[in-house]
């Protein structure tokens, strides 16, 4: 683990147990100061529980965790002053208005009238919200209630940001704005931890990663290193006439394979060693009678890579 | 001490602002109350000065406690009660926020019944000060009542079962319509465990200058006491809905 001073956040040991079920199993991480941490897991693999664990709204069953240096349970008011949380559903007021939504949450923090005013008033601007500001919560669309629940956590100036899947069910458009916003406070100093179970979003986001699956820390790196890491580099997709072989039939045939999906008309076969498999898959089709219909190499994609590390972790 | 004060007033504001016109809160917390005023007017031929502070004391119960069951329910069940649960404030802070609103509304379901019992009655509280204070004594033990009991009902869309179950007994066995003193006595026990017997002696003896079974001073006391102990518990069951 990282020395301790440039944690945003630092968890030892941390542990969960729900009426005898272990939900996490001792992890230890740090997040670095100024870092974009994706979390990344499977569903039920752990990572809402820790992040509630983090945030004081789950109880910790054993271990610790410190956010900027306080520690999550004793410091519980002083903590709170320090991360914003966007949680996975944008659970903010109906019937107030956007601007009342955010004034609300600065009064919360403890930010006098003028300041919750022009920190609310900054925010709305930050997040294009223009004449919407007026607007009740209830009557924004989806990707404008995401980006006001946002702002709520920022309303405060937290250094730490936990965000729960912020671009679920938002179009491409909305999904892309929020990035930007999101980026521009990550390089303005804001830490941030992204909780996902989106790929995509994790490898093409964050700094770092950290995988975790059946309560468990499998891995954690940045996404190049995670890549070299589990040298799972290539694809191939191929497609046969008159038909494909068996997935057995290749993976039992050709060195190097890894792994063989159907995906629509042709396969996708996972190598460690493009060259081989190129060369055997090449002497499987002519002994065989069959002929390459389509024949694609790319590099193994974020999900390809996520699976291949959850497998591994089996 | 000040700030978690301060903090708690702007739960309630929200509050007010977020459920002051849902159906819950209107229906039950004003309509009812003084719907039933008026039904005992028009069917016993008026409203006596005996049931007058009863109808007051149920107006104030009703109000104080549908605003919190309206508010901890839907947030309990939009998920928007986590929001509270985060920021740099005392669970005790929470549970009085929650109260505060729910004691306004009380405070303003009794406005209408009072003025129809004053229009019906024409005699002035015996004790108008000693009524302010009863009325902000009894909204509180209600409201704080409420709030307690909204956390403790697990599914959220019980609790306005829950609460009619607690509540329409509670009517008939605290002072309000029927008197103690005239209750058979195996009864007795279990009216003078209720809350709204004490909060209705309070009142009664401010509206009328009598009281039925329980002195002023022991009435006054025990509804302070109900409402600390009920925000007490109210902050402490929040504090164990953690998982």
């Amino acid at each position: 683990m990282d020395e301790p001073n440039n944690c945003a956040i630092s968890v030892d040991k941390l542990t969960k147990v729900y009426d005898g079920f272990l939900a996490v199993d001792h992890i230890s991480f740090c997040v670095r100061e100024g870092e974009i941490f994706g979390f990344l897991g499977p569903n039920g693999a752990g990572k809402t529980t820790t992040v509630r664990m983090l945030v004081g709204l789950t109880r910790i069953t054993e271990g610790n965790a410190r956010i900027c240096g306080y520690d999550v349970v004793k410091d519980y008011k002083r903590v709170r002053q320090v991360f914003g949380v966007v949680p996975d559903v944008s659970n903010l007021y109906f019937e107030l208005t956007s601007y009342q939504n955010l004034l609300f949450s600065a009064r919360m923090y403890g930010l006098p009238r003028d300041l919750a005013d022009r920190r609310a008033r900054e925010l709305l601007r930050f997040f294009g919200f223009g004449k919407m500001k007026d607007r009740k919560f209830k009557a924004l669309s989806r990707g404008l209630r995401r980006r006001l629940a946002i702002a709520a956590a920022l309303i405060h100036e937290p250094r730490v940001l936990f965000l729960d899947e912020p671009t679920s069910g938002l179009d491409v458009v909305s999904r892309r704005i929020l990035w930007s916003k999101l980026k521009e406070l990550n390089r303005a100093g804001i830490t941030i931890f992204l909780t996902t179970h989106n790929v995509y979003e994790a490898f093409h986001t964050a700094d770092r990663i950290a995988v975790i699956n059946k309560g468990k820390i499998v891995t954690i790196g940045s996404p190049r290193d995670l890549s070299k890491k589990f040298g799972f580099q290539e694809v191939i997709e191929v497609g046969f006439q008159p038909r494909n072989p068996k997935k057995e039939e290749i993976m039992r045939s050709v060195k190097g394979v890894l792994a063989v999906r159907a995906k629509g008309g042709h396969l996708e076969i996972i190598t460690s060693d493009s060259l081989a498999a190129l060369e055997g898959l090449a002497r499987f089709a002519r002994e065989r009678g069959l002929i390459p219909s389509m024949l694609m190499l790319r590099g193994a994609d974020a999900e390809e890579l996520f699976l291949r590390i959850i497998s591994e972790a089996k | 001490m000040i700030e978690d004060l301060t903090r708690s007033f702007h739960i309630a504001v929200k509050d007010l602002r977020e459920y002051y016109m849902k159906p819950g809160s209107i229906s039950w917390g004003i309509l009812f109350p003084f719907v039933f005023a008026l039904a005992f007017m028009i069917r016993r031929g008026g409203l006596t000065e005996w049931l007058a502070p009863g109808m007051i004391s149920l107006a104030l119960f009703f109000g104080s406690t549908s605003m919190s069951a309206m508010s901890i329910v839907f947030e309990r069940r939009m998920g928007s009660f986590e929001r509270l649960l985060l920021f740099p404030v005392s669970y005790v802070c929470i549970a009085l926020g929650k109260a505060l609103s729910s004691f306004l509304l009380g405070v303003i379901s009794v406005v209408p019944v009072f003025l129809l019992a004053q229009i019906v009655l024409q005699v002035p509280p015996a004790h108008p000060l000693l009524l302010v204070i009863s009325a902000i004594l009894g909204a509180f033990a209600s409201s704080t009542f409420g709030v307690l009991l909204s956390f403790l009902v697990k599914q959220p869309e019980q609790v306005m079962v829950v609460f009619n179950l607690v509540r329409f007994p509670m009517m008939f066995l605290s002072d309000i319509i029927i008197p103690i003193s005239s209750m058979p006595q195996y009864l007795i026990p279990i009216v003078l465990a209720l809350p709204l017997t004490y909060m209705t002696e309070s009142i009664r003896f401010s509206y009328t200058g009598t009281y039925d079974v329980v002195p002023p001073a022991l009435s006054f006391a025990v509804t302070l006491i109900i409402g600390l102990v009920c925000l007490i518990l109210a902050s402490i069951t929040i504090k164990r809905s953690k998982p």
